[in-house]
């Protein structure tokens, strides 16, 4: 017998009410893929469990009317990569999220869970950050939006008031000449977290950037955007010069921690060789170089 | 707290059961349900033993909750021979591409998945689409050279 109470509500409304009702003691189910890990652990022990994946909107991707697209918190990795038009347009997004686990997990871990388990080291979250997402959330006291990178606050700590629920990630539309990507450095292929994580999403015109947005992931409390890196390249043709001050800016960004998967020299160094990495992928996809 | 009723779909057969809030959909598989093909190799979702479908796609079945089932339509390693056993199970027979056998049900549910969407994959591909399945024995090379020759085979039939 146990004492916790499984519940799946079919609409938000439902949803907020429910969980707000729980005052702090319930926690949110997507895919389930690091919170049924952590309730096994014994790092959690919920009274209630709001299971969001019947509310409809939790789990679709739409086009939006100016042609950006609206992702669904609960949406899984695999749902994200079998869309036919997402991943032409926000190629670094889908792979970001793909990377997460393996393809079992793949297939129940979703991009709003990768964000509110407040992981510095989430592989999506740098993507979505790179590519300008906002964030729609709900709670007892209505509805609001935050840039994604304003719902990180630390380690496992989020920006959201008691009773809000993260429910939607919201892709602008593309400008002509545009692309994405996200690397991370891990030490094998497959299946590991990221010893360094970086997202880069360019606009360019007649090989000139004319928009860029920089993230990093894994080397700060929290997910970052690097706006001076971003600043490095707008204006440039992707020279080497250029190049080397955004990754310089990247380097300068790291607040890192020493720990088993790699050391704070190693992490800073390798956080501005990701950037160029990663932004030539991201300059190839906008039809660059 | 009263025991949740679910009511759901395994390997085309309705099924119902009670469990508690908790409780892996693996755990009922095994228990209340009788169907012991799926394993428990590491509860954390990294192995991918316990590895079956939930409406055609793969999950860990440890990493779901039982209550989740409810109107879902799940695929275990028991559904997968009909009169005759699969193709990728003859060939794995076939070509030894087992050891201990933990893994092996995990393996052809993953591998079967892969094939259905696609019937021409790469080395490549096989080998990061099954990256969530761990072989104790470490026999990844047979493994992996069954998949592709029961791709090539199911092409020549489909032919």
């Amino acid at each position: 017998m146990t004492d916790i109470q499984y519940l799946a509500p079919k609409t938000l409304d439902e949803a907020v009410r429910a969980f707000a009702a729980t005052a702090g003691k319930g926690r949110i189910l997507a895919g389930g893929t690091d919170l049924l890990i952590q309730m096994r652990a014994g790092i959690l022990n919920p009274g209630v469990i709001v299971d969001i994946k019947k509310i409809p909107e939790m789990t679709a991707i739409e086009e939006t009317k100016d042609g950006g697209f609206r992702i669904g918190a609960a949406v899984s990795g695999a749902v994200l990569r079998e869309h036919p038009k997402l991943k032409k347009v926000w190629p670094g997004v889908v792979e970001a999220t793909n990377l997460i686990g393996s393809t079992q997990i793949q297939g129940r871990a979703s991009a709003g869970g990768n964000l509110c388990n407040g992981s510095p080291a989430g592989d999506s979250v740098p993507a979505m950050v790179a590519a300008g997402a906002v964030v729609t959330i709900q709670g007892p006291k209505g509805k609001r939006e935050l840039p994604v990178e304003k719902v990180p606050k630390g380690p496992g700590r989020l920006n959201l008031e008691p009773g809000e629920i993260v429910v939607a990630f919201t892709l602008p539309a593309r400008p002509k000449g545009s692309g994405d990507a996200y690397l991370r450095m891990i030490p094998r292929t497959e299946m590991d977290i990221a010893v360094v994580g970086c997202g880069v999403s360019l606009t360019l015109d007649k090989g000139t950037v004319t928009a860029a947005r920089v993230s990093l992931g894994a080397v700060a409390p929290t997910v970052l955007l690097v706006e001076d890196a971003a600043k490095a390249l707008i204006g440039s043709k992707l020279d080497d010069a250029a190049l080397a001050k955004a990754a310089a800016a990247c380097s300068a960004a790291c607040r890192p921690i020493d720990d088993k998967r790699g050391t704070i020299a190693y992490r800073t160094q390798v956080a501005g060789v990701l950037l160029k990495r990663t932004a030539a992928i991201a300059a190839q996809r906008a039809g660059g170089k | 707290m009263a025991k949740i009723h679910v009511s759901t779909t395994v390997n085309g057969e309705p099924h119902e059961f009670l469990c508690d809030a908790e409780q892996s959909m693996l755990d009922v598989l095994r228990g209340p349900l009788g169907l012991t093909g799926s394993k428990e190799g590491c509860g954390s979702g990294d192995c991918g033993a316990c590895t079956i479908t939930v409406n055609d796609r793969i999950v860990c079945s440890c990493l779901m909750l039982a209550a989740e089932a409810e109107g879902q339509k799940l695929g275990t390693i028991e559904g997968m021979a009909g009169e005759e056993l699969h193709p990728l199970q003859t060939k794995f027979l076939e070509m030894a591409a087992l050891q201990c056998g933990i893994c092996t049900p995990g393996v052809l549910m993953a591998a079967k998945s892969l094939l259905e969407r696609n019937p021409n994959p790469t080395e490549h591909e096989v080998r990061f689409w099954l990256a969530g399945n761990l072989c104790r024995c470490t026999g990844y090379d047979k493994i992996v050279r069954a998949v592709m020759e029961t791709a090539a085979d199911m092409r020549g039939a489909a032919r």
